[in-house]
């Protein structure tokens, strides 16, 4: 094979472009010079310099989230590669394709506790899917083509490859493609036919099942198949916070999302159901609430490629290991085979359901104080904008209210930091996703609390000309803390007002905070004033734009299951649970 | 509490040990012993791992442990199909007096003594835990000085290899 003297620097460069990678987020430091200096003359890879490095990590995961690409991010040694951490950690909770390089000091150094040193390979560990640590040129085209792999097959998730300064410097003889040396790494994508058709038998034994989607069929690429198969069966389905645009949410065979801040129908259809279809879920307690009494009547079919996930909190009777993709389009085969031109019988199931739906859909009230309702300015930026664009949130009653009044068609439209809850992710990740699919709109709605930490990446957006929109729902306090402080706290607000409303000190004001960063800004506080920002805001690409939603800050999440409490005690607003027809 | 005498082959790459003993830490489940050390087939280590579990089923331990990725192959060996053996190095007190009961001790449990002096003895046993355990026993009332001991180390009984099929 054909070989040419490079820099281990210049083999970090020519290895992403050889691996197709056409964008990085980043900022250099003294361990990682050495790397943005051919950056620099790569014509292939645009970087994207940030203005923090967790910027740079959720920035790389919006990419990734948006386009199923894997996302790159690239930092220096010690505090750069720290300020990775929390993306990291991000990337690993929600599966998210993930490259991080960052810079190490000396290889004859490294133990020394030398200048911006960090042990970040011992750091991330628990937060990687793997990590290397590179002291060696040669090792790096084999290092970046393992990192790749692992990133992107199997359950897809953060890899850190982390290079000694040394190690960049030095001299090697590059060729690709290199040697991948994973003997330990063997992902199953296709199952078992036997586990197949055991499910399928059990499908069509079942008089109450629901399809419980996860966020593995958002990275697996596949709601088609998951299409055909509910439509094929006529059985109810949930998607969860990650799996919301796994399915339509127009579809009539949609209960909405199950869990904490689920609807009635959603959690209600899990708890009653006959069988869980479990289709790249992993019983979250932010989904089951208390275990012990989650769907205590219901068998379980646990689809999943990370083996672990089975078994880890909720049995499953009929555990199927392998790529959504595959074992749903093999399951669909199978019931159809079975079936012939038969169609499960359901009604009585949804009957019951129907009844909810029709009952306890989701909703909300207008405030006392008169001040604008959070959830109206959510639908309104949905109803806008269309199934087309992409909505990234923070964490928090935003979040909840976006994953709710948002209705969401299709997959990667919607981008959240689901098991991490890291507020700070929806400017960046915007930025990312912009970045990704530059024909799309993209909305960064955030909370004024998480919009605090991160919105520097504003200035990123701004010069690299991504045009980005953030909706602040400006309630002036951190709303999720503040709500769980009215429920469980006797309304004592310890620690939660952050003084960013209209009738406070307004430190900072966010109309003078984004037009300092060139930002086009608006504050809307009335209804009548929502819909003509959101257009303005959707008219306006040269720049990024700010909206400023001045709302109530006594609006609250619901319906709601309290934590660590059976999904039984659904409440529908505060003091209203569903009361159950004779049932139980 | 049960106990599993696990047999992992690794990868022999740098922070492996990290990897493998963080992951028991994080998951919350209880390493008893870990013994390592270098194979018939190079680059590969072998990791024995007594782990006592608490309720939760092996199966998680040995699903997360597969995910580290310089994890080749792990099994369980089970009492009956396998042998397991510990190594202890133990100081006894010993004078004019006592010195011949010690030694009839380690003859007994074919015990070896390795380093005599006036006043104690170095005495090297190897054996299972509980023959290790009752060696402790006898030698207590002559005062144990000190006392080191490997985790166990395991291999199944009969021809079969563990890393044949893993490593051709």
């Amino acid at each position: 094979m054909a070989t040419e003297t490079l820099t281990g620097a210049q083999g970090i460069i020519r290895s992403l472009e050889m691996l197709g990678i056409d964008t990085v987020f980043g900022l250099p430091g003294g361990a990682i010079l050495p790397t943005y200096d051919p950056l620099m003359d790569s014509s292939k890879i645009r970087h994207i310099l940030v203005r923090h490095e967790q910027g740079a990590g959720h920035a790389a995961e919006g990419y990734a989230a948006a386009s199923g690409k894997l996302g790159v991010c690239i930092a220096t040694s010690g505090p750069g590669a720290t300020n990775l951490v929390t993306p990291i950690m991000d990337a690993m909770m929600d599966s998210v394709p993930m490259l991080a390089i960052t810079g190490q000091v000396n290889s004859h150094a490294i133990g020394t506790d030398a200048f911006q040193e960090a042990d970040i390979v011992g750091i991330t560990m628990p937060i990687t899917k793997h990590s290397f640590l590179v002291t060696n040129a040669a090792d790096i085209p084999g290092v970046m083509a393992a990192a790749y792999e692992l990133a992107t097959t199997g359950r897809p998730g953060p890899v850190l490859v982390d290079v000694a300064k040394d190690a960049q410097n030095a001299k090697f003889e590059f060729s690709w493609p290199p040697k991948v040396d994973l003997p330990g790494y063997k992902p199953v994508t296709d199952p078992h036919g036997k586990q197949v058709q055991a499910a399928a038998e059990m499908i069509l034994q079942s008089e109450k099942p629901i399809l419980y989607v996860g966020g593995g069929v958002i990275r697996a690429g596949a709601h088609k198949e998951l299409m055909k198969l509910a439509e094929l069966i006529g059985a109810p389905l949930t998607t969860t916070l990650m799996a919301r645009g796994a399915f339509p949410d127009s579809h009539p065979q949609h209960l909405g999302m199950p869990g904490m801040h689920g609807t009635v129908p959603a959690v209600t259809g899990l708890q009653k159901a006959d069988l869980l279809i479990t289709l790249g879920a992993r019983f979250d307690d932010r989904v089951t609430g208390d275990i012990k009494s989650f769907a205590k009547g219901a068998k379980v079919i646990h689809v999943d490629i990370d083996p672990a996930e089975i078994g880890k909190v909720r049995h499953a009777d009929v555990p199927i290991v392998g790529d959504a993709k595959v074992v749903i389009s093999m399951l669909y085969d199978e019931l159809k085979k079975q079936l012939g031109t038969k169609k499960p019988d359901y009604s009585a199931w949804w009957q019951f359901l129907n009844g909810l739906l029709e009952k306890y859909p989701l909703g909300y009230n207008d405030l006392d104080d008169g001040k604008l309702a959070p959830q109206y300015v959510i639908e309104r930026i949905g109803e806008l904008s269309g199934p087309e664009a992409i909505f990234t949130a923070g964490v928090g009653q935003h979040q909840m209210w976006a994953a709710q009044f948002i209705n969401y068609e299709r997959p990667n439209s919607w981008l959240n930091s689901g098991g991490a809850g890291t507020m700070g992710y929806s400017v960046p990740a915007a930025m990312g996703a912009k970045v990704a699919q530059p024909e799309r709109l993209v909305w960064a709605i955030d909370g004024d609390g998480c919009f605090q930490m991160t919105n520097q990446e504003l200035a990123t957006c701004t010069i690299n000309n991504i045009p980005i929109k953030v909706a602040i729902i400006n309630n002036s306090s951190l709303g999720m803390v503040r709500q769980w402080q009215t429920l469980f706290y006797n309304e004592r607000y310890s620690n939660t007002d952050l003084h960013t409303g209209t009738d406070t000190i307004m430190v900072p004001d966010f109309v003078k905070l984004a037009e300092a960063y060139g930002c086009l800004a608006i504050r809307v506080e009335k209804p009548e004033e929502v819909d003509a920002a959101i257009k303005l805001a959707m008219e306006t690409n040269d720049r990024p734009v700010v909206i400023d939603f001045i709302v109530g800050r006594d609006a609250m999440v619901w319906p709601m299951v309290p934590a660590g409490v059976s999904n039984d005690a659904v409440q529908y607003a505060r003091d209203a649970a569903p009361i159950w027809d004779g049932e139980e | 509490m049960t106990q599993h005498v696990l047999s992992l082959l690794v990868e022999d790459k740098p922070g492996i040990l990290t990897r493998v003993a963080a992951l028991f830490a994080r998951r919350g489940f209880n390493i008893q012993s870990l013994a390592v050390g270098t194979t018939e087939v190079e680059g590969v280590s072998r990791m024995t791992v007594v782990v006592s579990l608490d309720g939760q089923p092996l199966e998680q331990v040995t699903k997360q442990l597969n995910k580290l990725v310089n994890v080749l192959k792990i099994v369980e060996l089970e009492n009956d199909n396998a042998v397991a053996r510990d190594h202890m190095l133990v100081k006894v007190r010993t004078d004019a007096a006592t010195r011949s009961q010690v030694l009839e001790a380690v003859t007994l449990f074919r015990a070896r003594v390795i380093d005599v002096v006036s006043d104690s003895v170095v005495i090297e046993v190897t054996g299972d835990s509980a023959k290790c355990q009752a060696f402790i026993k006898v030698l207590e009332p002559f005062g144990i000085k000190e006392l080191v001991q490997s985790g166990a180390i395991a291999i199944s009984r009969g021809s079969k290899s563990m890393s044949e099929k893993v490593l051709r």
